[in-house]
């Protein structure tokens, strides 16, 4: 029994983060949000020399293989440099549903060149996973789609779009579909609201990958919150050591060390929780979709706690634009409601261990 | 990270298993029939005093963490009780072993082990609470005793045990910290008087322990004289780690799940009602991250490695956790939550109630909530002490 990071898994952890140190400063993270790139094509391919495209793509279609342990530490590092990269949709949803749901051919012709980083893949299933709104909804018939879809993932400058229909049967769609940008608070990832008008779309299988995906995107959005949360309580530390008033460091007050020790005390176990909802995913555990709905509703608690107590240690200067806390603040107000808010998460938690009436 | 047991330990497991099977008749509704009995067949079988060596009563095994988790795993699962694990067991023990005299080992452990002893802590007193190191009772030197004055608080079981191990003053020009010894008392002792700490359950589950002119061979310092604090401070991590224990925490969830699943308002189930649900499954998201920082600390221990954080949060998060879980079950009951004693509508005994009651205690009991934070805070994330009022 070993419950922590191999070695293997620590440098992953290692290197990732140092990458994105050179890759995702906070003045590229600021320069992505202001000038409203659709994507930042230097960050990625920076991180595919990484591998990280390739993932979870399998070593004979030009990937690393691995699992979603790995996926989570990626994560993690990712939402610790609130990094504009296309993680979520084009390096873990879209190659699990080939994986999962794709045929032979499907694997071959897109597998390789996602792992490559040669395109990127959007991913639409918001209303499969997280419910309808305003009319949103695609319907599929004869290889092709009609009808709306909101929030679609990392789908600007996408090669390849995998979208739920209203059944939540998958399917893919090559090109960039066409979409309008979805403004929203956190101007540091993409999203989109694509619309279908007689699209081809080739089906994938119908096996019920799309509950595969959904948990998959639990736990990438929670692994995401935690390391954006455990950057801001760094971070809060950091300033209560520095900041004098009253002719002493804020941090050797009891009133602001022990707001930085709750923020501690809830993360910890909440690390605990995602590693284990990845590995559970991995194994192909009974409990796994559990341990994902879990993971999802819990990181986007503390996180919502950590994101606004974090900013309060630093005092006026932490709502300002010129720390650029807010970044942090808004990734993790943004994954706390993506693919599924707390209340209807927990919802499905329940109905996953039968505890909702018949 | 890789869950899966080896042979080696499912085997163990299979065993621990089978012993519980085969002595199910010794122990019923989680009690032993017999307790010092049922305490000489664990020893026996390596259940208790585990890695206490055979020369003082104990099982002599080498430690094993894993296994020691597959014990306590079992045991839970099965509703059987572990043995003795008063203070003396938990604290006095390990204290003894790695700090005392031989004489002092072979004098007081078997006994100890075997429930023929039961020992009370008199570490708190009423002007040392959080600042432990303040304590005030105090022993003169005459002749080869000493003499004790002074009192002590939030002693559990002190109307029962034959001995206390205390915190005492007992060097009088030395520095806070440096004039405290560690000493074992007989409760026997003229001049000693014992009197129950009613508490908000209703029942008295501490005492007050008064001492006039109590006296005590000089030789039954443990640790050396003036060597108190850091003999005490050994243990107290002892005591923390028991009252964080995430298995416990998974027992009383498991039950408050049975309990909203069974009972019913106008004939629905509580848990049928989303607010409810909602808000056991906030819990249950809880319990989940406790359980598992729990394995990670446990994977640490095996490997040797500093958990951290991890480890410092476990006394804070885990007694909210549990007072969170009685806080849902008394809610969940809603008129029948306020019921308590006895009569025929009360559930489970009243246990939510007095567990409401009683771990808001452990909340503040071993370390207050507040101290934890300073000690998460300076230990855990390296910021800065508050300066004392004098400097300030």
């Amino acid at each position: 029994m070993r419950f922590a990071l191999s070695e293997d898994q620590k440098l992953l952890q290692a290197s990732i983060g140092k990458a994105l140190e050179a890759l995702s400063p906070l003045e590229r993270v600021r320069q992505f949000a202001d000038r409203e790139e659709a994507t930042a094509p230097d960050l990625w391919a920076g991180l595919t020399d990484l591998g990280l495209p390739g993932l979870l793509v399998d070593e004979e279609h030009g990937g690393l293989g691995l699992g979603m342990v790995e996926a989570a530490i990626a994560a993690e590092a990712l939402g610790a440099a609130v990094a504009p990269a296309p993680f979520l949709g084009s390096a873990v949803l879209a190659p699990l549903a080939l994986k999962l749901a794709g045929s032979r051919e499907q694997q071959v012709k897109w597998l390789p060149m996602l792992a490559s980083g040669k395109i990127t893949a959007g991913v639409a299933i918001s209303e499969a996973v997280a419910g309808a709104r305003d009319g949103a909804g695609v319907d599929a018939h004869d290889l092709m789609l009609d009808g709306k879809a909101l929030f679609a993932l990392d789908a600007r400058g996408a090669g390849l779009l995998i979208v739920a229909d209203r059944k939540g049967e998958l399917h893919l769609a090559a090109g960039e579909p066409p979409q309008m940008p979805m403004n929203s608070i956190d101007a540091t990832r993409r999203l989109s609201e694509i619309t279908f008008r007689g699209a081809l779309a080739a089906p994938l299988a119908s096996n019920g990958a799309l509950d595969r995906l959904r948990d998959a995107a639990w736990i990438v959005l929670a692994a995401e919150t935690l390391g954006a949360s455990q950057a801001m309580l760094d971070k809060a530390v950091a300033y209560a050591k520095e900041r004098k008033q009253f002719g002493r460091v804020i941090g050797s007050f009891q009133a602001v060390k022990h707001l930085c020790a709750e923020m501690a005390a809830e993360l910890e176990p909440a690390r605990a929780l995602v590693w284990y909802a990845a590995y559970a995913f991995d194994q192909g555990l009974e409990e796994a979709p559990l341990m994902a709905a879990h993971a999802k509703a819990h990181l986007a608690e503390v996180g919502r706690f950590v994101a606004r107590t974090a900013t309060e240690v630093h005092g006026g200067i932490g709502i300002t634009d010129l720390l650029g806390l807010h970044y942090w603040f808004k990734r993790i107000g943004q994954n706390r409601q993506l693919l599924g808010g707390p209340e209807r998460v927990r919802e499905i938690a329940a109905r996953l261990q039968g505890l909702t009436a018949a | 990270m890789d869950l899966t047991e080896t042979a080696e330990m499912a085997a163990f497991r299979g065993e621990v298993r089978g012993f519980l099977g085969a002595h199910a008749g010794d122990y019923a509704g989680g009690a032993a029939k017999d307790v010092k009995a049922w305490q000489a067949r664990l020893i026996d079988n390596g259940y208790a005093a585990r890695t206490i060596p055979r020369a003082f009563g104990g099982f002599g095994a080498e430690p094993d963490i894993l296994k020691s988790r597959i014990i306590a795993e079992e045991f839970i699962a099965a509703g059987a009780p572990r043995g003795i694990a008063n203070q003396g067991v938990s604290m006095l023990v390990p204290t003894l072993l790695e700090v005392g005299s031989d004489e002092q080992k072979a004098r007081w452990i078997g006994p100890t082990l075997r429930g023929e002893i039961v020992w009370c802590q008199g570490y708190s007193e009423p002007g040392a609470g959080s600042d432990l190191a303040n304590v005030q009772t105090r022993a003169v030197e005459d002749g080869d005793d000493f003499v004790i004055s002074g009192s002590k608080i939030w002693t559990s079981t002190a109307a029962q045990a034959q001995m206390m191990f205390a915190l005492i003053r007992t060097e009088a020009e030395a520095a806070k910290h440096e004039g405290i010894s560690y000493v074992l008392i007989p409760m026997d002792t003229p001049g000693i008087e014992v009197r129950p700490l009613k508490t908000m359950t209703g029942g008295a589950e501490f005492n007050e322990v008064f001492f006039t002119d109590v006296r005590v061979p000089r030789d039954q310092v443990v640790g050396g004289r003036g060597r108190g604090w850091f003999v005490a401070n050994t243990t107290l991590k002892h005591e923390r780690g028991m009252l964080g224990d995430p298995n416990a925490t998974e027992a009383r969830l498991g039950a408050l799940i049975e309990l909203m699943k069974t009972e019913t308002v106008d004939g629905e189930r509580i848990v049928d009602n989303p607010i409810f649900r909602d808000r056991l499954m906030q819990l249950q998201a809880r319990v989940l991250a406790m359980k598992f920082n729990g394995l990670r600390l446990l994977t640490a221990a095996v490997t040797g490695e500093s958990a951290g954080v991890a480890g410092l949060v476990v006394k804070l998060q885990g007694c909210e956790l549990n007072h969170q879980l009685a806080a849902l079950a008394i809610d969940a009951l809603g008129e029948l939550g306020i019921l308590y004693h006895d009569g025929p509508h009360l559930r489970a005994k009243g246990r939510w109630q007095w567990n409401y009651m009683f771990d808001l205690g452990l909340i503040i009991g071993g370390g207050t909530a507040q101290i934890q934070k300073n000690i998460i805070s300076e230990r855990g994330l390296g910021m800065p002490r508050e300066p004392s009022a004098a400097k300030a």
